[in-house]
């Protein structure tokens, strides 16, 4: 007998309401019951960050989570960052800076960038550095994403 | 304008410009499409029984209780599946060939080891499936390293190989130890590197499903190498070439890991064949960490003859590399101790040299080709002796260096290989200029309550090997040219096809830069199309850096053959001679005349849909094909990097103050991806120096499970990459590109060992072995004190 259980849970504005077992992890909810694929595994341990999603505005490891536990929660993940096909200033940037070559570690570091941006306007290229570390790339070594959230970071602070 | 189209005014070509990545967009909203992200209904879950020992005799595999778990459809052990094996040949007296079964039949030889495969529901249901799975092993004695599996003693880890030796050569004979005897001055290196795992962050993974309709098994893979594993699949499942097609979606990362065949796609497609399911499997980060394929684990006992200037006489050089427990197809297990032994002289002039090499086996997991493959060793090791040779003769190392870089070119080397012109001395020249200006000799040299040291690394990055290169090595699949092909449709649109694979490097955008040019469009009216075995001719792939100099030269040489057929129906409705017509921004225009011109894309309509108008001998259509490869021993690109490195005298950490990489891959066809691929290159660099290793224990257990024992550095550790770019045009390659996927690993080990050692200048101790860590570091402290 599976131990399921019905949630709801807002992703990107919209409501879903999903059967899940217990011990599905909410990466999996996410990526394969409702399709926001966009949210990357690259290790499933909690440490490379790809699968780093927005749980209440709170940047969270998808793979660390259960389904269950996302019941009532508002989720973002990074299929909600642009506008239609308008590209968010994050987004822009880090094309622009070349943060990105396989593109597989993206996702997370544009959430952690997105929810870090918003909580500290002010961040400079050090502190940066430092809150990304928290992610993993394998490709570009890292120089390309740091600048491309430092970029955007200065230029919200400018148009504020 | 920032983010545009990256044409600057005046500028006359695509090629060179900074165009931004077409590849971005779809990965930066989450639209990207992985292995994993794919939905095939009614699609299974696959999972592997491992085994938990390192060596082992099977007795017996038990999959009843596995096939009776709540979701399980099937599992299969090797006598289930009945399949061969995967042989990977090199045509050459001193090899062994062995055999790679798809499952592990009577004997498993590394921890991790397929034994056998479950089919479920979903992942979850597998890996409840391989929990019950129960198999009798009779554990064995194994061998975990080099000097084990050496032994008189040792057990053998193939019943086949003499001495655990999948290949011991001597390519390079000459009687050198008259030279030694004479020398002024003999050094010696007795260097090591670690196991590394090369770590996509995405791990491997695929999803096979026969499909009636095709009469043919498509597989979807996270390949570098489509085309090859096409050859694979259809080899061990015992169909045609044609029944097999394999697509490589987007791919997050490979560095070579994903360049050989993985015997776990062949069994996922094997079960997907038996049960008439899509079936797919994801590895997950603990499979890819102990049970994937690694690299890099070697040890080299070198010594150089000198004169009292510091120039060498003489190289003699014994090469081992353990291999783990099997060779891989289709590069073989020979690819490192070959690769070492001919490209050991570098960038310098080596009169003289004899070198022995051999791939060991041991019941560790085997090894496929990562990032560089054996040249960060031996640039290692020739910079060491570089550094240990001025030392003992009292003269700087950076003039001791200068004195035997290749100077003349073309270089014809006492290994037989064709040096392509390079700036071997203008980017050591400039890299160390550039330090001095910014003062960290003075910072190095008065800083007496630091521990500073400065590194230097010069190096060539050989690459382009065409297919006269591979032959060389005697592979019975051998690699080299490649094919591309170039169609317009009827509303001008361009479809351009290549035979490599991009796992990150941005083909899609470098590629149509390169067409673009030829064709007087922008960027975005290309399209290119790569990793699908149905879609496009075939092809090797993209490893080796082969990418941009094989690939993008027979892209240009197709899209000209399509440039010029373009020419001429223009010239035909515009009344003149072909010779008459620029391609320029979308038009054919008269160069006599500057009212005559005529849109592409009208030229595109009258091929297809006018074809009426078409001039009389000339049939419909609009495409074109052109095969490349490079003639010569490939080309090479070179570079100087130089780092300047703090040690921590408490913690015994090392920081890099400062890294720069002067660097000359030819024509630059994109810069920001160049510069892109130098960074991550370094930091893979810097992570083999100072941070990831892949250890045994006396059991054959690896060391490493997790990310957390695993140290990929962060960006806390890598410090900013400062690029400066010296271009001599490559005269081996249609575009002039020499490849340079790999240089950032390449040379960093080396410079940040180097800067090490300097710092260590004062207490007399010289590390030789990477990763340097921070245990390391200390002991080396303490001597001094
Ligand atoms: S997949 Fe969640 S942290 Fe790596
Ligand atoms: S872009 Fe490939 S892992 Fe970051």
């Amino acid at each position: 007998m599976k131990d399921q259980h019905l949630i709801n849970v807002t992703v990107n504005g919209a409501e879903h309401e999903v059967l899940v077992e217990s011990r599905r992890t909410l990466a999996d909810v996410l990526r394969h019951d409702l399709g926001y694929t966009g949210t990357h595994l690259g290790c499933e341990h909690g440490i490379c960050g790809a699968c780093t999603i927005l749980v209440d505005g709170t940047p969270a490891r998808a793979c660390l989570m259960f389904g269950v536990q996302a019941d009532g929660a508002e989720v973002r993940t990074v299929e909600g960052l642009a506008d239609g096909d308008r590209l968010s200033d994050l987004q822009e940037a880090f094309s622009r800076r070349h943060g990105l070559q396989c593109g597989f570690c993206t996702p997370g570091f544009l959430m952690l960038a997105e929810a870090y941006l918003a909580e500290n306007p002010a961040a400079d290229k050090e502190e940066i550095r430092d809150v990304v570390s928290s992610n993993l790339c394998r490709c570009t070594g890292y120089q390309g994403i740091v600048e491309a959230i430092t970029d955007v970071a200065a230029a919200r602070r400018e148009a504020s | 304008m920032s983010g545009g189209d990256g044409r600057v005014t005046g500028q006359r070509t695509w090629v060179g410009a900074s165009v931004p990545r077409k590849e971005d967009p779809r990965l930066l909203t989450g639209r990207g499409r992985f292995v994993d992200d794919l939905r095939q209904a009614g699609a299974l879950s696959a999972a592997f029984v491992r085994s938990p020992l390192a060596a082992a005799q099977i007795n017996a595999v038990d999959l009843s209780g596995v096939r009776s778990v709540d979701g399980v459809l099937a599992a299969f052990s090797a006598a289930d599946l009945g399949l061969s094996g995967l042989t990977a040949l090199l045509e050459r007296a001193e090899f062994t060939p062995t055999t790679m079964p798809i499952l592990a039949a009577d004997r498993v030889r590394y921890a991790g080891e397929p034994v056998a495969i479950v089919v479920a529901d979903d992942p979850y249901a597998a890996e409840d499936g391989i929990e019950q799975a129960i198999v009798d092993y009779s554990p064995g004695r194994l061998v975990t390293s080099i000097g084990d599996a050496l032994a008189a003693d040792a057990p053998s880890v193939h019943d086949e190989l003499r001495a655990n030796t999948f290949l011991a050569v001597n390519p390079f004979s000459d009687d050198v130890d008259e030279v030694f005897a004479a020398a002024e001055c003999v050094v010696r290196t007795s260097l090591s590197s670690q196991r590394q795992n090369a770590l996509p962050l995405e791990p491997r993974g695929c999803l096979a499903e026969w499909v009636d309709r095709d009469d043919q098994l498509v597989v979807h893979i996270s390949s570098q190498v489509p085309h090859q594993v096409r050859t694979a699949l259809a080899r061990c499942l015992g169909l045609r070439e044609r029944q097999v097609r394999v697509i490589v979606p987007d791919v997050g990362g490979g560095f070579g890991l994903k360049c050989v065949v993985g015997r776990e796609e062949i069994a996922v497609a094997a079960a997907a064949l038996r049960l008439r399911r899509p079936v797919k499997w994801i590895e997950d980060r603990r499979e890819g960490l102990f049970a994937s394929f690694l690299g890099r684990e070697q040890r080299h006992q070198v010594r150089a003859a000198f004169d009292g200037d510091g120039r060498i006489l003489a190289l003699d050089a014994d090469i081992r590399c353990d291999v783990g427990a099997y060779s891989v197809f289709p590069f073989t297990s020979g690819v490192e101790p070959l690769m070492a032994a001919a490209e050991l002289p570098g960038v310098y002039q080596v009169p003289r040299y004899r070198a022995r090499a051999c791939a060991i086996a041991t019941n560790k997991a085997p090894t496929a080709p990562y990032r560089g493959v054996s040249r960060p060793q031996i640039v290692l090791v020739m910079e060491r002796l570089m550094e240990r040779a001025a030392r003992e003769l009292g003269l700087d190392a950076l003039v001791v260096r200068r004195r035997n870089l290749i100077d003349t070119f073309p270089y014809i080397g006492v290994n037989g290989i064709t040096y392509d012109p390079g700036s071997y001395r203008e980017s050591l020249d400039r890299c160390e200029q550039r330090l001095r200006e910014e003062g960290w000799f003075e910072l190095r040299d008065g800083a007496a309550d630091r521990v500073i040291g400065i590194g230097f690394a010069c190096f060539n990055e050989r690459t382009g090997y065409g297919t006269e290169a591979f032959a060389q090595r005697k592979m019975s699949v051998v690699p080299g040219y490649d094919i591309s092909e170039v169609r317009m449709d009827p509303g001008g649109g361009v479809t351009v096809t290549t035979g490599t694979s991009a796992h990150g490097q941005g083909h899609e955008t470098t590629l149509a830069q390169i067409a673009a040019d030829q064709l007087g469009l922008r960027p975005d009216a290309v399209k290119v199309r790569q990793g699908d075995t149905d879609q496009v001719s075939y092809g090797w792939g993209t490893f080796a850096s082969r990418s941009a100099a094989i690939g993008g030269g027979a892209v240009r040489l197709a899209s000209g053959k399509l440039a010029t057929r373009i020419r001429v129906i223009a010239a035909h409705l515009l009344d003149t001679d072909e010779d008459n017509i620029d391609l320029d921004d979308g038009w054919c225009r008269r160069r006599d005349d500057p009212d005559g011109a005529v849109p592409i894309a009208e030229v595109a309509e009258v091929a297809y849909l006018r074809a009426h108008r078409l001039p009389k001998d000339l049939d419909p259509g609009l495409s074109a094909q052109a095969t490349f490869d490079v003639l010569t021993s490939g080309t090479f690109s070179n570079a100087t990097h130089g780092v300047v490195a703090e040690l921590d005298p408490r913690t015994g950490q090392t920081r890099l103050l400062r890294y720069l990489v002067v660097e000359d891959c030819g024509v630059v066809i994109n810069p920001k991806i160049v510069d892109g691929q130098v960074r991550g290159g370094v930091a893979q660099g810097i992570a083999g120096a100072l941070y990831e290793q892949i250890g045994y224990d006396a059991d054959g257990q690896p060391t490493a499970g997790s990310l957390i024992d695993y140290l990929v550095p962060t960006a806390a550790e890598i410090p900013e990459i400062d690029i400066e770019h010296l271009e001599t045009p490559c005269a081996f390659t249609e575009t002039g590109a020499k490849g340079m996927g790999e240089g950032g690993t390449i040379g960093a080990p080396a410079a940040v060992l180097n800067a090490v050692n300097d710092a260590l200048r004062d207490t007399g101790v010289e590390l030789d072995a990477v990763p340097i860590t921070p245990e390391h570091v200390l002991r080396a402290l303490e001597c001094s004190r």
